[in-house]
């Protein structure tokens, strides 16, 4: 068992020879007074020079579409259905499988990914729903679960990364958390990256940061003053954190996050918006080393002129997931990330007076692919009339959870003993064999 | 005269007094008579124990006592979730020496901060953090009435008693909310959940958790059976929704245990001390009637344990909602529980009599831990870290009373900060570690630059480098500001002679960098 709420020291291992990232990190840190760097400090600088490709091993990238997506205008239309936008379907190629009017530059891709039609889960409410989806329960008012990056984060040995393994980009008001695993395990938060990502760049220049760093270096000392030193330091972590923090500001890897430094053929492929720069940074943070990462495309809750709001949707993410998944597969990375493309729930078949759909959580679908899933598969169907609640082969949100967990080489019948002393299952699902590369 | 010019006269006005206050050769005028009287919280039993406590605390002076502001700053930080600002340090030195503690409780008691910061704690426990079925779940309105009752200082176990019999609308009865926060709108069953209402009372009111044999008998012992929790869940069969909001019906409730064949009726029964528990009155009325009964035990123990972890950042026994009911229970809640007993549950009382014991007051220095135990080092929590970074900057308390301007940005800032500092939701005392990200947010982020960049009229970073005398009372000011304490000789020499000779833009600058230094130290960012 891993230890909970402790935050792991990185793998101090293939530190290699001195490389100028090394030296100059060395020299800043001197240069900033930091006396207090011990030799593992060192060691860290020492990791920054880490190839990460060889570390890098599974990853994840979770494109959240929040609000709750209509499968009938997203994948899983019904031509026949009255009053259903879905009658605009196109074909893939796939025998038999159309996707909504749309969506064509990802249909073109179906080979390489496969789709489920029939999650269901017992949660009608969007807190509540966007819980049972990221985390795999159902909330609890005893505990609160940790996100699927999160598990994947603990549960997956830790690379040579100088950047958070756990990243949320366009994050609205329910980002992935740590939950019993603790903050350590958050998800890392940024906005459009095409902006400045706030708070790993200085406010101040560099020679002000270190007179800062000297100032921090003499009110640490006057604390310490009747302290143990070697019990602060290892009892707070404080220092640590702060070096590992100074470490990310002046990691190269940091670029990866900037999808300004990403060719103009690479940008304008994924779409000239934030949700497609959130998908380019994704790509570029995996390649990084970043184990799970999260884009959010908002605005799919269509309870009002449905169509419309799903169209407008759906315009933004075919070019930035079709893109996504071309460039992990272009760069052989498909194998070990898996690509997940879902929300909370989906939209009811029968359209309300104001023509808009409401909650659906009875049959709504979810796009899976990369990391071990088998492309071309489809799971489930719903009923094409909108009438029959039950969907066929039904897939429940826990059970894709266990697919996802066993696909990235975590054992998910395995107990975590939470913080306050009860063992939790990493999910209570049943892997969905059907859709394993092997099956 | 435009608003902003008459705000900022007034500002600098404010901050000249302050600092002619602090550095006048004169004593500061004494604080207002309200605090001379007495140190007692409101009841007579109060006066009693607390000057007795004052009485074996001077025949037994505290060995290895923290400093008078140090204990300032830890009250502060605990019980209104933020630094004390100058202007408070400046009072709470004028006080005599044996009454500060007792004068500083009375002035937090009086601080409306406090029992809203309070109140948020408690709710944690009551109802966790979501905001849950929003048509029939006003989760502020019941933080404010629990504020409000912690103001007037009402018994706890009236609280309690008020939460578990609730009756009515949600909007118009904020105590409702406690039941209604437990509504599943996808589920089929209508009303408060039986369960999650028996995994809150056992948890938040009794620190047992009975709920772990929600599905099957205790697997680390024979303590509980399943039964025991759904007996308990089935005190709230009869709580329904109507047309009048939350009422009593004659609703029973049905389970089906492990292994058994068909669901079957649950009685209503209490999981011990059976005795205690009213042959008269409602389901609800006589659960809440067991669960505070003053020979209740695991009542008393639970609040002396939540009110403990408040204090400390740390339980006595952890995690903080599951003390043994058998114990063994460490001396001080046992010693603690009898007197929030005796004294009619006052949470004052209890929490004046914690302030007052050696445990709080003893230093948290030692070159050795496994020596008498310290006081714990505890990371602040998100939302102290906030506020102490927002008081930090502002000379004067952030509070009830301040300037409108003043307080929208002080909930503002501390919103968005604590959004990307992390809330730690309910896991009030899980003691997780401390994250990049939260290290990047203090060293980089918006809150920390825009509370210490030149800006004479909202930040003491300027205001200090402005209108202070000299070097050495700048700096003063500063670790006053932030630290609660003044710095030491190597620190003022430091710090002075990085200011000499400096103006202006570069004094500010220099004052910024301080407040940086400062505020990303371990000193900070920790109660100690």
């Amino acid at each position: 068992m891993e230890p909970l709420n402790h935050m792991k020291r990185p793998s101090l291992h293939h530190c290699a020879s001195t490389t100028s990232n090394r030296r100059q990190f060395l020299k800043t840190t001197t240069a900033a007074g930091m006396a207090w760097m011990n030799p593992l400090a060192q060691q860290l600088a020492r990791c920054a020079e880490n190839d990460v490709s060889e570390t890098r091993g599974k990853a994840i990238i979770l494109l959240w579409m929040a609000g709750g997506p209509s499968q009938l205008e997203t994948f899983d239309p019904h031509p026949s259905q009255n009053g259903s936008e879905g009658r605009k379907a196109i074909s893939t190629p796939l025998k038999h499988l159309q996707l909504a009017k749309g969506l064509e530059e990802v249909a073109e891709l179906m080979n390489d990914v496969s789709l489920i039609r029939s999650m269901v889960s017992q949660e009608g409410d969007h807190e509540r729903a966007v819980y049972n989806v990221k985390t795999g329960y159902r909330p609890n008012p005893t505990v609160v679960h940790p996100s699927l990056g999160s598990i994947i984060c603990h549960e997956l040995p830790e690379n040579a990364v100088e950047i958070p393994r756990h990243v949320s980009i366009l994050p609205n008001e329910w980002p992935a958390r740590g939950g019993y695993l603790g903050a350590t395990y958050d998800a890392f938060q940024i906005g459009d990256p095409g902006q400045r990502i706030p708070d790993v760049i200085s406010p101040v220049s560099k020679e002000r940061l270190e007179r800062r760093l000297q100032g921090l270096d003499v009110v640490e000392r006057a604390f310490l003053k009747g302290r143990d030193p070697e019990w602060i330091a290892s009892h707070t972590r404080h220092r640590a954190t702060i070096d590992e923090a100074l470490k990310m500001m002046d990691s190269d890897q940091i670029k990866a996050f900037d999808v300004n430094l990403a060719t103009a053929t690479e940008r304008n492929a994924y779409g000239d918006t934030a949700f497609g720069r959130g998908c380019l940074a994704a790509r570029r943070l995996i390649e990084t080393g970043v184990r799970c990462v999260e884009v959010t495309l908002s605005g799919w809750d269509s309870h009002v002129n449905n169509h419309e709001t799903q169209s407008k949707r759906v315009a933004t993410l075919a070019p930035a997931l079709a893109a996504l998944i071309r460039d992990l597969k272009e760069r052989e990375l498909l194998e070990n990330t898996m690509v997940l493309c879902g929300g909370e729930f989906g939209r009811s078949p029968e359209l309300n007076p104001l023509e808009g759909r409401d909650h659906w959580p009875h049959g709504f679908s979810f796009l899976i692919g990369g990391g071990g899933i088998a492309g071309g598969k489809v799971i489930g169907a719903t009923d094409p009339e909108g009438i029959r609640k039950q969907p066929e082969n039904p897939v429940r949100v826990q059970d894709l959870h266990a697919t996802i967990q066993h696909c990235l080489g975590v054992d998910s019948e395995k107990e975590i003993i939470t913080p306050v002393g009860r063992p939790i299952f990493l999910s209570e699902g049943n892997v969905a064999r059907e859709l394993l590369v092997t099956s | 005269m435009t608003r902003l010019t008459f705000i900022s006269l007034w500002m600098l006005t404010t901050v000249s007094l302050v600092l002619f206050w602090l550095y006048q050769d004169k004593p500061y005028p004494p604080s207002a008579p309200k605090f001379e009287a007495t140190t007692n919280t409101g009841k007579t039993h109060d006066k009693q124990s607390t000057s007795s406590l004052t009485q074996s605390l001077e025949r037994n002076p505290i060995q290895n006592r923290a400093s008078d502001l140090e204990i300032l700053r830890r009250l502060s930080m605990a019980l209104t979730g933020t630094i004390p600002s100058v202007e408070w340090i400046r009072d709470y030195e004028a006080w005599p020496e044996d009454q500060r503690i007792g004068l500083a409780l009375e002035r937090i008691f009086d601080d409306r901060r406090s029992s809203d910061y309070l109140a948020e704690r408690f709710a944690r426990a009551f109802v966790g953090v979501e905001n849950g079925p929003f048509l029939v779940y006003r989760r502020r309105r019941m933080v404010d009435d629990l504020s409000e009752m912690i103001h007037a200082n009402r018994p706890y176990d009236q609280i309690v008693k008020k939460l578990i019999t609730a009756k009515g609308i949600w909007t118009s009865k904020p105590e409702v909310n406690f039941l209604t926060a437990t509504i599943d709108p996808n589920n089929d069953k209508e009303g408060p959940d039986e369960i999650k209402l028996a995994a809150r009372v056992s948890r938040a009111f009794l620190g047992i958790r009975i709920d772990c044999v929600q599905c099957h008998d205790d697997m680390f012992g024979d303590r509980w059976k399943q039964k025991d929790f759904h007996q308990m869940a089935s005190f709230f069969s009869g709580a329904e929704m109507s047309l009048t909001g939350l009422t009593e019906s004659e609703k029973t409730y049905e389970y089906r245990y492990k292994r058994h064949p068909a669901p079957e009726l649950v009685p209503p029964k209490v999981p011990f001390n059976e005795s205690l528990l009213p042959a008269e009155g409602s389901l609800r009325e006589r659960l809440a009637a067991w669960v505070t009964h003053p020979e209740n035990k695991p009542f008393a123990r639970a609040l002396v344990n939540r009110v403990w972890a408040m204090m400390f950042n740390k339980p006595l026994v952890n995690p903080v909602d599951s003390i043994p009911v058998e114990g063994p229970f460490p001396e001080a809640l046992e010693s603690l529980a009898n007197e929030a007993i005796a004294s009619g549950f006052d949470l004052r009382h209890l929490i004046t009599m914690i302030a007052n014991s050696s445990r709080f007051q003893i230093t948290s220095r030692t070159l050795d831990q496994s020596e008498n135990p310290p006081f714990p080092m505890t990371r602040l929590r998100p939302e102290q870290v906030a506020g102490s970074i927002i008081q930090s900057a502002s000379l004067e308390t952030v509070d009830a009373d301040s300037h409108i301007l003043s307080r929208v940005i002080r909930i503002l800032q501390q919103g968005e900060f604590i959004k990307r500092y992390g809330d730690a939701g309910e896991d009030e005392f899980a003691g997780t570690g401390g994250t990049i990200p939260q290290r990047l947010t203090v060293m980089n982020g918006k809150l920390v630059e825009e509370r210490t960049e030149e800006n004479l009229v909202m930040n003491a970073a300027t205001r200090i480098s402005t209108l202070a005398p000299n070097d050495s009372v700048a700096v003063e000011m500063a670790y006053l500001a932030t630290l609660t304490r003044r710095p030491t000789e190597s620190e003022t020499q430091y710090f002075t002679d990085r200011f000499r000779g400096k103006k202006k833009k570069k004094r500010a600058t220099e004052m910024q960098d301080l407040f940086w230094s400062l505020i990303n130290s371990t000193e900070f960012a920790w109660n100690h």
